[in-house]
């Protein structure tokens, strides 16, 4: 094996540290952009303003520093899975509370 | 021959350390696997207990064996332990953990030390919910509704709160171990398509177990604050839903039976095929309605609402999805009958398990589909008709397959036969036994006669004196098993690596297996259930 | 690599593997599984959150002004800095520089630290203004010209806000917890380019509390801004 003071013997993906460090001020900006956001009047989309930053956000720590981008289809299959299933309680139960209100007998 | 046989015993995972602390400090998973025997076992008595009880109570109209209260008691107590401590984790936490690194030809699940700590949280959390029952109850029913759990009842729902807390993590785990394993574990030329059904089923299990436990391990929790701190997350009465608790519930708790039924199915694929010596028809299609049944059966909680609160229209989505997830059972049930078609069939114990297995599980699932329809369900909701709905699959399908794994691998684990004429006497008692008991009930339940009351109108008692009478031979037909089995570890006939002359990773070992479960990484070469090559030889062992 | 290198994997290999890359990959799947589990478990409160907020909109609207936003947003920033640090951290035990990988898991941690001391600091402020749920809660919304519309489901809103940080804040002891567990065993020598998969883990951890905060600020704190805050 080769002497690692001078040949670093690493094994797997070693991602540069500039990588991180871009991800890093996207995230801070992201941060900041969020937070004026949300002092502007936007109505309904202040939520989908939120969501949609904070998703971007998400999807870069879980893809760079937990290393998804790197990694092989069955940890993908994982991530894409987890959010499948919470997508399935959230709107599954939301079907009742957002037709609770409609009524069979008196029309809405 | 009942004579205690003396052999030289070759080094296997029993004998090969002796002391307490070699079970306790174990990772060996077949060593865990008997320690889960052992408590899950303790618990089914428990919970027969409870059982019991309530059959006796339910002899007379009258309420005057127990006060209501301490019948809301019983019938709790008597759920939350067959559920939680008995059900969920039997077949896997037993067979799956003895087998499944067997079966993949591995040394060990992936995780060991997690599999014990599974353990330790199994009987931590076990131990907890028992003393909330010792030191006086629970009575909000194992479904713990609320507002009246986290407000009203007088008793220790956050004791039984915390112990079903804890074991749901024991769940969690197992289940994340056998899904890594089947992932990352298997032998050399062990592809998707060779691998065991009951590989697969207890997959498919584990997917429920760590997407599913998570949600009831946090209502829960939240029920225990709001009932600690006075919070009204699910109190109407502070701007609460109860319903959004029953949903949480539910989440889960539907699965959760998925969860318990699979892994029994996986079990009957395994003896169906081994006792009809015929590959398993449609191999394909049974391993993709266990994944199938595990998504599907993530889509229908709310059949347990449909005359809560909820709005109709959600009731339309959720009925529609229950019909739709009987089909991979039907699926599973259609090809283990053609598996059978023309097999070379024998009558061992495990395939009378499994037969009655087929023929109870399937008039289960039947009613289920019945209660899937709305109008229906709102006749008979909350009646006796869905206890016996939930008893036929649970009991007459579920236990029924751990009865049938426990014979069929028995000498596996063991090295010993069990007496072959009184497991089958067990068998037929069970079969008669449970018959009497629950299918009265769906009678009782569609002439109207409510669940969870202690009293009843006189004239259900005939169908309910019958239901009593059925429990006591039931009662009998698995008392028979605890002694014969327990013989068997003394005077068992010994049992050579593969009595039944099966095909199958796990019957190409030693039994008992040694420590390490295979001499040599095995390589598979062969498909599953390759039951032309197999020669066919006389069983001769293990018969009076 | 040199001997001592090859003992420490040798030691670390477990005897049910057949080698330290099935370990490896065996460990970190194992992890994520894990962390399946824990977006479900966050899933449940999110899932009350969706439904209340759906319900009673003005409710949370109200309770969420209360949130002081630089804090929280602090916090956001102090969690993704850390973030940086613990994968830079893991990039250094991967090439083989445990004293750099100490000094950046040393640094996460008082991150997390500082986490926890400002969501302590606001947890007073809430305390001492009677916003925890129970008996004792009293809402008022700070404005005289705007009472509280539904002070009923605003305490529903707290109920949320309480649950879901403090268990994000129990997660995020936990993980303090588990990367100076690291640092000790790194300060042993325990890892090397070959063998690093704990800190590899840990860092998954680390970074999955992170991500559960990314969604837990806009959705407690940054809820609207009408009616002044």
């Amino acid at each position: 094996m080769a002497n690692h003071t001078e040949h670093p013997d690493y094994v797997g993906h070693l991602i540069p540290a500039k990588l991180y460090y871009v991800i890093w001020a996207i995230l801070m900006v992201g941060t900041a952009i969020t937070v004026f956001a949300a002092t502007v009047e936007l109505g309904v989309f202040n939520i989908v303003v939120a969501l949609v930053i904070a998703t971007i956000k998400g999807t870069l720590v879980v893809l760079f520093f937990m290393h998804l981008r790197y990694s092989d289809k069955l940890t993908m299959v994982t991530v894409v899975a987890s959010i499948f299933w919470l997508f399935i309680l959230f709107s599954l139960t939301m079907t009742d509370y957002i037709s609770r209100a409609w009524s069979t007998y008196s029309g809405h | 021959m009942a004579t205690a046989v003396q052999t030289v015993e070759r080094e296997n995972y029993l004998n090969s350390n002796y002391g307490i602390k070699s079970w306790l400090l174990t990772t060996d998973h077949k060593r865990i696997a008997i320690l889960y025997l052992i408590s899950i076992t303790a618990m089914f008595w428990i919970g027969g207990f409870f059982a019991m009880m309530i059959r006796l109570e339910l002899l007379t109209p009258a309420g005057d064996l127990v006060s209501s209260d301490t019948y809301n008691k019983l019938f709790t107590m008597h759920g939350i332990i067959m559920v939680f401590f008995f059900l969920i984790p039997s077949v896997p936490a037993v067979l799956g953990n003895f087998l499944i690194p067997l079966m993949v030809g591995a040394k060990d699940l992936a995780f060991p030390r997690v599999n014990l700590l599974s353990w330790y949280l199994y009987i931590i959390g076990g131990s907890t919910a028992l003393v909330a029952m010792v030191t006086g109850g629970v009575d909000t029913g194992w479904t713990f509704y609320t507002p009246f759990s986290t407000t009203y009842s007088n008793t220790h729902v956050i004791g039984a709160a915390v112990g079903i807390f804890i074991t749901g993590f024991s769940s969690i785990l197992t289940g994340l171990n056998f899904i890594v394993t089947i992932h990352r574990m298997r032998a050399p030329g062990l592809t998707w398509r060779r691998l065991p059904l009951f590989c697969w089923s207890n997959y498919a299990a584990a997917l429920i177990m760590i997407l599913g436990t998570p949600v009831i391990a946090i209502t829960l929790l939240l029920v225990a604050f709001e009932r600690a701190f006075h919070i009204g997350v699910f109190n109407p009465a502070l701007g609460g839903d109860p319903l959004l608790f029953q949903h949480l519930f539910w989440f889960y708790s539907h699965p959760a039976v998925y969860i318990m039924i699979l892994p029994g199915m996986g079990v009957i694929s395994e003896i169906i095929t081994c006792f009809s010596r015929k590959r398993v028809f449609g191999y394909e299609f049974v391993a993709l309605a266990s994944i199938a049944i595990a998504v599907l059966g993530f889509l229908v909680w709310a059949h347990h609402m449909f005359v809560a609160g909820i709005s109709v229209y959600a009731a339309l989505v959720f009925s529609l999805l229950s019909y739709l997830v009987a089909i991979p059972s039907a699926v599973k049930v259609f090809n283990w009958t053609a598996t059978l078609y023309k097999g070379s069939i024998r009558y061992e114990t495990p395939m009378l398990y499994a037969f009655g297995f087929i023929g109870l599980f399937t008039i289960g699932g039947l009613t289920g589909v019945f209660l899937a329809s709305l109008g229906l369900d709102v006749h008979v909701t909350d009646t006796y008709f869905v206890v016996a709905h939930f008893h036929y699959v649970m009991v007459g399908g579920m236990v029924m397959a751990y009865m049938a794994g426990l014979h069929f691998w028995w000498p596996k684990m063991t090295g010993r036969m069990y007496p072959e004429a009184w497991a089958k006497l067990s068998a037929l008692l069970v079969f008669v036994g449970f018959n009497t008991t629950f299918f009265p009930q769906f009678i009782l339940g569609y002439m109207g006669s409510p669940r969870r009351y202690h009293a009843y109108p006189p004239e259900f008692q005939v169908l309910n004196v019958l239901s009593t009478a059925g429990a006591s031979i039931l009662a009998v037909g698995y008392v028979l098993p605890m002694i014969y089995f327990t013989w068997s570890l003394r005077y068992g006939e010994p049992a050579g690596p593969n009595p039944y002359n099966a095909v199958g990773l796990e019957w190409m070992t030693q039994s008992p297996p040694p420590t390490h479960n295979f001499d040599e990484t095995p390589v598979v070469t062969w498909e599953a259930y390759d039951y032309e090559h197999q020669p066919q030889e006389e069983v001769t062992v293990g018969h009076e | 690599m040199a001997t001592s290198e090859i003992q420490v994997a040798e030691r670390a290999l477990q005897h049910h593997f057949a080698d330290m890359e099935q370990q490896k990959e065996t460990s970190t799947f194992g992890m994520w599984m894990f962390l399946l589990t824990e977006i479900m478990f966050f899933g449940g409160l999110f899932c009350a959150y969706l439904v209340y907020r759906a319900s009673y909109y003005q409710a949370f609207v109200e309770g969420s002004q209360k949130m002081n936003i630089w804090l929280g947003a602090t916090n956001t920033a102090v969690l993704i800095c850390s973030s940086l640090t613990m994968a830079l951290g893991v990039r250094a035990a991967q090439m083989a520089k445990p004293k750099l990988m100490i000094v950046l898991l040393l640094i996460t941690i008082v991150f997390g630290f500082g986490f926890l001391g400002i969501k302590a600091v606001e947890y007073h402020e809430h305390w001492v203004n009677h916003e925890f749920p129970g008996p004792n809660f009293h809402f008022e919304t700070g404005d005289p010209a705007h009472p509280p519309t539904d002070p009923q489901h605003t305490q529903i809103y707290f109920s949320l806000y309480w649950a879901m940080t403090g268990l994000h804040a129990l997660h995020m002891i936990i993980g303090v917890g588990l990367v100076t567990w690291i640092v000790i065993v790194g300060w042993m020598g325990a890892f090397t380019p070959e063998y690093y998969n704990p800190v590899e883990n840990v860092g998954l951890y680390w970074h999955f509390v992170d991500l559960v905060w990314i969604y837990l600020f806009p959705l407690l704190y940054l809820i609207s801004k009408k009616h002044g805050g």
